[in-house]
């Protein structure tokens, strides 16, 4: 409030924005007609399904590991901890410069595992598959398949298969589901957040997303981008060994990319972060390609990149430990959790001013994993 | 980036930032427009407004295409993109506009096969692997976009592309800036011109800003340095007197415009007697439709379309935000009933809206001193 008592045009503005957060900060309702693409974009519609659709409905007791909303779930069988997670795959192209749909679903649920703090153990594997299907294309998939789980440390260890009419699919979709055993030195929490703790990402961002839309070849852009698609159990290993109990909490940045995940667990946590843009690694090419099509790279989706927040003491040795791992040498500290305003993501901008970074409503571009 | 990055260079901000500063009389209050939705997403993109004291306040005009189509234009596309056989292309931000009943991305949910372009060219080429497809391009935008609808209708008709037609929305920059002017409610002290539709037009039709209005105008280009060049030179002419039109942004914009361009739009397009804008009303001579020359192309002509006006929703301020009247946050329903996932008006669509550019990257503000 200014001295003179009578509000000022600033305070004024700035009783609408308290307003207007407090508004998002309550539970989403699902209020849509209609399923649209936005509501598979991982963005702000994927939030509003899940939180004020699915969770209601099936997570009847506050203790249910769905309400947390983590990208595994942390379950206690006969005193051994678990983590569970699923995930489906439907992007299109089948193949891109750097991956496939095959190595895209054993990675990305080992991913959600590795995030949890769990060392992925077993997947099942789901295949939908349309009529009319190339065997070439299904052999050259289950090799991929394969050849991810080796690289993983993983056994697919059962699965199903359906056909449906030429036309009900595109060629083929993906399920799996995964375990992993959660690692003794993990003290993770999406809620953990806390001001001061360091944010950390594990290598140049938004280069999956990228890919796939090249590969698309929608713009006719020449360029060489290849999907970042690997396994980020090695990265979780280092880090847990360099931090452990000062790691607070990890994401992998897949769809929305890294400002869904900062917005996630700023909103979990009830705090804010800051990210310096100019510390934020992006390959030329990527800020180039995504200069041209009008899309910050924060919010270009991953498939081998994680965002990992730990306590100050920590940081510098958790990012030195993370730089000595294969994939991750430009792995870089890009900002801090504030106290203020809770539940944003704010960013200092390499010109000098600061902007909210939120997360995407839809998605330019569905069926991106 | 080359020729990109230099044009964002923290340590010259802080240059030019110094120099507006010893521009300014103390105490008085800068009221600058831009006119365009391009330079408004800037702004709220690179935090520029942090880099000002507060006595210069950043005013945002009507210069975002999405934002000036109103909703009975909306609706005509979804009539259209409903009907059996169509394939109906628009530039992404048109998806989500809402129409008195839905969007178009909810026409595409329903079954309508509605597909983003780039470019209208990409419309154009879905035509001809589809010829028994009928292909619709809901063309929008000011003089910047009016060329490439041009130039792809001049190549459907040398190709003799049946089945593509063009709803036309294009609009003019200038009636709009003017009606904005003659406003009694508006008190500016100058403009931050449009530098894409500047590359186009050329720098002479806005000599009726300081002419006519006593304002100055400086065409200016995207890039935060571009536009902090600009304010410090609108202040420039405000403190040594002058008023006049001056190009910032001389590396794209030429003063005669591009002639070729403008020969192209004069054939394709005739100027339409008045047109409804969003939240303005009717404007006359405001918007473009297709020349007698290329009327087989008019989806208007090709398809029965409702035409029906719509009355804005009571509760949406659009018209106020576009002319400048309000700020984004001081609309009844900004942020509330009227977010990016459920927009009541334009303005809140559109990356180059006013409210999106506000709700989406500017809800937090620095605090700044006045000088």
């Amino acid at each position: 409030m200014s001295a003179s008592g009578s509000p000022t045009r600033s305070d004024r503005e700035q009783r609408v924005l308290e307003i207007i957060e407090t508004a998002r900060a309550k539970r989403p309702r699902f209020r849509d007609e209609r399923i649209t693409l936005a509501h598979g974009a991982g963005g702000r519609a994927t939030q509003t399904l899940i939180e004020g659709l699915f969770v209601p409905a099936l997570a009847s007791t506050r203790s249910n590991p769905l309400a947390a909303l983590a990208d595994a779930a942390t379950l206690e069988v006969g005193g051994l901890r678990l983590a569970m997670t699923t995930d489906s795959y439907v992007v299109k192209p089948l193949r891109f410069p750097g991956g496939s749909i095959g190595e895209l679903a054993v990675n990305g649920t080992v991913n959600d595992l590795a995030v949890s703090g769990a060392r992925p153990l077993a997947l099942s594997l789901s295949l939908i598959l349309e009529e009319g299907l190339d065997a070439e294309v299904l052999r050259a998939e289950i090799e991929a398949i394969a050849a991810a789980a080796r690289a993983a440390g993983v056994e697919i260890v059962g699965g199903d298969t359906k056909v449906v009419e030429r036309g009900a699919a595109d060629q083929m979709y993906i399920c799996t589901s995964g375990i992993g055993a959660i690692d003794p030195r993990a003290r993770l929490s999406p809620d953990a957040l806390t001001p001061g703790d360091q944010v950390l990402v594990s290598g140049p961002i938004a280069e999956h997303g990228t890919a796939i839309m090249l590969a698309r070849n929608q713009f006719e852009l020449d360029a060489r981008i290849e999907s970042d698609t690997c396994s980020l159990w090695p990265a979780v290993d280092a880090l847990l060994d360099a931090a452990g109990p000062d790691l607070h909490c990890m994401r992998d940045a897949t769809r929305g990319g890294v400002a869904s995940v900062l917005n996630e667990l700023a909103r979990a946590s009830g705090v804010a972060v800051v990210a310096r843009e100019a510390d934020v690694p992006v390959a030329p090419v990527v800020a180039a390609a995504a200069e041209l099509l009008g899309i910050d790279p924060m919010h270009i989706a991953n498939e081998g990149r994680l965002v990992a927040f730990v306590a100050p003491a920590a940081a510098d040795a958790a990012l030195a430990a993370l730089r000595a791992v294969p994939s991750c040498e430009q792995a870089a500290l890009i900002g801090a959790v504030r106290r203020e305003p809770p539940g944003m993501v704010l960013v200092e901008t390499s010109f000098g001013g600061r902007r909210v970074m939120d997360q995407l409503v839809g998605d330019p571009l569905p069926r991106i994993c | 980036m080359k020729y990109v990055d230099e044009y964002r260079s923290a340590q010259l901000g802080r240059v030019l930032a110094g120099e507006i500063l010893a521009e300014l009389e103390p105490g008085r209050h800068y009221k600058v427009m831009e006119v365009c939705g391009g330079h408004t997403h800037s702004i709220y993109k690179y935090g520029i407004g942090d880099l000002l004291p507060e006595n210069v306040e950043l005013v945002h005009g009507p210069g975002c295409p999405v934002c000036v189509i109103p909703m009975g234009r909306v609706d005509d596309g979804i009539a259209v993109a409903l009907k059996d056989g169509v394939i109906f292309t628009c530039f992404g931000d048109m998806l989500r506009v809402p129409g008195s009943q839905y969007t178009l991305l909810d026409a595409k949910a329903q079954g309508a096969d509605v597909r983003m372009v780039y470019s209208p060219l990409d419309a154009l080429r879905i035509a001809r692997e589809n010829p028994d497809r009928e292909v619709v391009f809901f063309a929008i935008g000011f003089e910047t976009t009016a060329p490439s609808t041009a130039l792809t209708l001049k190549r459907a008709k040398a190709e003799g592309i049946a089945n593509f037609s063009c709803v036309c929305n294009h609009v003019t920059i200038v009636p709009p800036l003017r009606a904005l002017l003659e406003s009694p409610d508006l008190r500016l002290d100058g403009f931050i011109g449009p530098g894409h539709v500047c590359t186009v037009v050329g720098v002479r039709p806005f000599e009726f800003v300081p002419l006519d209005y006593g304002r100055p105008i400086v065409i200016s280009g995207f890039e935060p340095l571009d536009i902090l060049q600009s304010i410090l030179m609108i202040l420039r002419q405000l403190s040594e007197g002058r008023c006049e039109v001056e190009n910032q942004y001389t590396r794209v914009v030429p003063t005669e415009g591009n002639v070729r361009a403008l020969e192209v739009m004069a054939d394709v397009f005739e100027l339409r007697p008045h047109f409804e804008w969003r939240g303005l009303g009717f404007i006359s001579q405001s918007a473009l439709k297709l020349s007698e020359r290329y009327r087989e192309f008019d989806a208007e002509e090709r398809f029965a379309v409702p035409g029906v006006r719509v009355a804005d929703p009571k509760a949406c301020q659009c018209g106020e935000v576009l002319k400048g009247v309000i700020k984004p946050w001081e609309c009844k329903v900004f942020g509330t009933a009227c977010t990016p996932e459920h927009a009541i008006g334009t303005c809140m669509v559109s990356p180059e809206g006013a409210c999106a550019a506000y709700y989406n990257l500017g809800r937090f503000a620095r605090d700044r001193e006045a000088v």
